[in-house]
């Protein structure tokens, strides 16, 4: 019992108000504890760097987490081919100022060797990012990939773990996920498999755009309002590119549009929009009626498209 | 007033859980929220449409908003931790909404883990039942500082006053037993909004905020304890660069407290003591630190320091121990294995474990403890003495809710098996170099 000294009372007094975080700041201490674990709890872990805004959030949280060290990983993007120039062009000036090592795999390249396989008439790139980001973890043997996913994108992901484990196909069993009760993660994996870690889930899309904002971060330029050749094609305007030319009796405008997120160039929806900066997308999306997914071809399939995409291995 | 979703980047947040079965309301009622602060989209209601056109052309249901994974909605239940996010002019929300059935306990203890407030919905018509005494006894458990009991459905019993009373004085005979700071009634119909976000014409008698501003304003910042500080060394930061040679850094997450550059400090379990020569953020140093700030230790002296020690305040220390006692939620299909070892992930520190006694199984609906020899199964609550093979740094849980948890892994599976939450030992023996700090209970 020679411990027990004395029992000290609890201060009652009201805590001064110095001593306390905006949600902003909140949520970025979260993200950076979680990547702190990932660093101690995991012998190869990679960060998914695709070059669009939540990504590039979470390079900032690395900064924030290993600085004045070296990130204790590798940047990795799967590369679908369908790409706007400006944001591969920004990835890998983005991943050169960091001093980062990057590593890209495409899906051109699994294709080719038999890894990916199109169904016939399949255009779009999404599902085909699967087995070539599985093989990539493979090939490098890598045990967590870090990605930007957040829980208020799609219901599906509203009950996924900062701590997501996939099975040696890479894939997700919603209903065996691990309880994550306080901030104590589980990041305990057999051989084989594989934990997929989103340090910000807990984030919105308005909070990435109020922390790109607060921590003055560049984004690829199609964030802002730009001219474009543009063709509505299922309730909304989709880029006129070489993969997704003009078809008979379709009719394409050129307006001022931006994306609200990056995927596949032929399946991201640009909505209209006049705003050029980090403000003022703030301001646009505090006033929406639109979710952002809401803009992406592939969640339209039907309501649980996310759901499956993601028990197959998806992000 | 809370109309429009706020674009300013200093806001509080106020993470709340809510508890509730699939009759009384819940999913109604985080439906009315989300949907009355305008923080439902276009896309979402047209999702709820074609899936109510395709099954009958019903109304929309604003439960569905909520019920995410497919298998809930086809059996209409929710089965999972779901967290859903919105904000007014005045606060971000973080809600985590979770299923109320006893077979769903563990879900309630991951929600209720990370709230500042839970909100407990009462059927108006049925006044207070076994699942109320159950989501209350979590929220005590788990030191949930605000709970918010709903009275729910007060249309369907035309805003009796006298019916609100009783479900009140009803709680008043259990809640206080809880050791809950802070306990709100309010009486609201979720399905039309009465004293949902303002206040309902229908209830004069009640004199009290409607539940959003009762979100929007209730106390938080002494939520976190801030009296003595705690900081696991997550990872040492050593850089590997000509400039930085001699930087060697701690970095953590702090668990509780304040910590100043000069401030004394001891490091467990070792015991050594040094100070704090610099708080190293990426945005420049810090003069002082609070919990729950993620920031980089550095010490005047070359002290040997690695994960899952801890940094502490030279004041009242925490408990450095092999032996304990605890709380747990069991939370796994297999039930537990007296005397198996189990890992242990507390803080920053996993160590193995084994149980050597049940003391005492609570049985969540009426309260009771049983002793005696009993099986913990999923969803249990149990409390247990176990030893590990370290020491571990930790406070009672009711004083820090981050160094007095912890979670059980079974070593086989990698299961999630177990939450707990330690409790001030009865007999305690501190680990050898360390009996001479002044310890708190």
């Amino acid at each position: 019992m020679a411990g027990l000294l004395k029992y000290n009372n609890p201060t009652v007094e009201p805590q001064m108000s110095k001593y306390r975080l905006s949600h902003i700041e909140y949520l970025e201490s979260e993200a950076i504890h979680v990547m702190r674990e990932i660093a101690a709890e995991f012998e190869r872990p990679a960060l998914m760097f695709s070059g669009g805004k939540d990504s590039i959030c979470l390079l900032r949280l690395a900064e924030k987490a290993f600085r004045p060290g070296d990130f204790p990983f590798p940047l990795l993007n799967v590369d679908t081919g369908h790409n706007f120039p400006e944001v591969i062009e920004f990835r890998d000036r983005r991943a050169e100022e960091l001093g980062a090592k990057l590593i890209v795999r495409t899906v051109e390249e699994a294709i080719q060797k038999g890894i990916a396989t199109p169904k016939p008439g399949e255009v779009g790139r999404n599902r085909l990012q699967i087995p070539t980001l599985l093989r990539a973890i493979e090939e490098f043997e890598f045990d967590a990939a870090i990605g930007g996913a957040r829980r208020d994108e799609e219901k599906a992901r509203a009950k996924e773990r900062f701590f997501s484990l996939r099975d040696d196909f890479g894939q997700w069993d919603p209903k065996g996920q691990r309880p994550e009760p306080w901030n104590l993660y589980n990041g305990q994996i057999h051989k084989g498999e594989n934990m997929r870690i989103f340090p910000i889930s807990n984030w919105t899309e308005l909070d990435v755009w109020q922390y790109l904002e607060r921590e003055k971060l560049e984004v690829p330029s199609i964030y802002y309002s730009h001219k474009r050749e543009v063709v509505r094609r299922g309730g909304q305007w989709l880029p006129v590119c070489d993969l997704a030319p003009l078809t008979e009796g379709e009719e394409s405008k050129t307006l001022s549009v931006r994306v609200r997120t990056i995927g596949d160039i032929i399946s991201s929806g640009m909505i209209e929009s006049e705003v050029t900066d980090c403000a003022g997308i703030i301001q646009e999306i505090a006033a929406a009626r639109v979710t952002e997914r809401g803009s992406r071809a592939d969640d339209k399939v039907s309501e649980t498209s996310m759901e499956d995409r993601k028990k197959q291995g998806y992000f | 007033m809370s109309d429009t979703p706020q674009s300013g980047f200093d806001m509080d947040l106020l993470r709340f859980t809510t508890a509730g079965s699939v009759d009384d309301g819940k999913s109604t009622l985080i439906g009315r929220l989300l949907y009355d602060s305008k923080s439902v989209m276009e896309d979402q209601l047209e999702a709820l449409q074609r899936s109510a056109d395709l099954t009958g052309g019903e109304e929309v249901n604003l439960a569905n908003l909520t019920d995410g994974l497919r298998a809930e909605r086809e059996q209409g239940i929710t089965i999972d931790v779901a967290y859903r996010y919105f904000a007014t002019k005045k606060r971000k929300f973080i809600i985590a909404d979770t299923p109320g059935h006893k077979q769903y306990t563990r879900n309630m203890v991951t929600g209720a883990s990370t709230a500042n407030l839970a909100i407990i919905l009462v059927d108006a018509r049925h006044g207070v039942v076994e699942q109320t005494r159950r989501h209350a006894y979590i929220a005590g458990l788990l030191r949930i500082p605000h709970v918010v009991f709903c009275i729910n459905k007060m249309d369907l019993v035309d805003f009796d006053e006298e019916v609100y009373d009783k479900i009140k004085s009803d709680c008043l005979d259990f809640v206080p037993k809880l050791g809950i700071k802070d306990v709100t009634y309010i009486p609201i119909s979720a399905l039309n909004g009465d004293n949902v976000v303002d206040r309902s014409e229908y209830t004069p008698w009640y004199s009290g905020p409607a539940l959003l501003q009762h979100l929007e304003t209730v106390y938080i910042a002494s939520d976190v304890n801030l009296e003595q500080f705690r900081f696991p060394v997550q990872w040492v930061v050593r850089p590997q660069k000509d400039e930085f040679h001699d930087f060697r850094g701690f970095a953590g997450q702090i668990a509780g407290g304040t910590i100043s550059v000069g401030d004394d400090v001891r490091v467990l379990p070792s015991g050594l003591r040094s100070r704090v020569k610099e708080i190293y953020t990426f945005d420049g140093p810090l003069e002082e630190a609070f919990a729950p700030q993620s920031i980089t230790l550095r010490l005047e002296d070359e002290i040997d320091t690695s994960r899952g020690d801890m940094i502490v305040g030279d004041d009242v220390a925490p408990f450095v121990a092999k032996d304990h006692e605890a709380d747990i939620c069991w939370m796994h299909e297999d039930s537990m294995v007296p005397r198996r070892k189990y890992l242990l992930k507390h803080a920053s520190n996993t160590v193995h474990t084994m149980v050597t006694r049940v003391k005492h199984l609570v049985d969540i609906d009426t309260l009771d403890e049983i002793e005696g020899e009993a099986s913990v199964e999923l969803n249990s609550i149990a409390r247990i003495a176990f030893k590990t093979t370290k020491p571990l740094i930790y406070d009672a849980y009711r004083r820090n809710r981050q160094t007095g948890s912890f979670i059980l892994i079974d070593e086989s599976t990698n299961a999630t098996v177990a939450a707990g939450m330690l409790i001030p030992p009865t007999s305690y023996q501190p680990v050898a170099g360390v009996e001479s700090l002044d310890y708190t209970i």
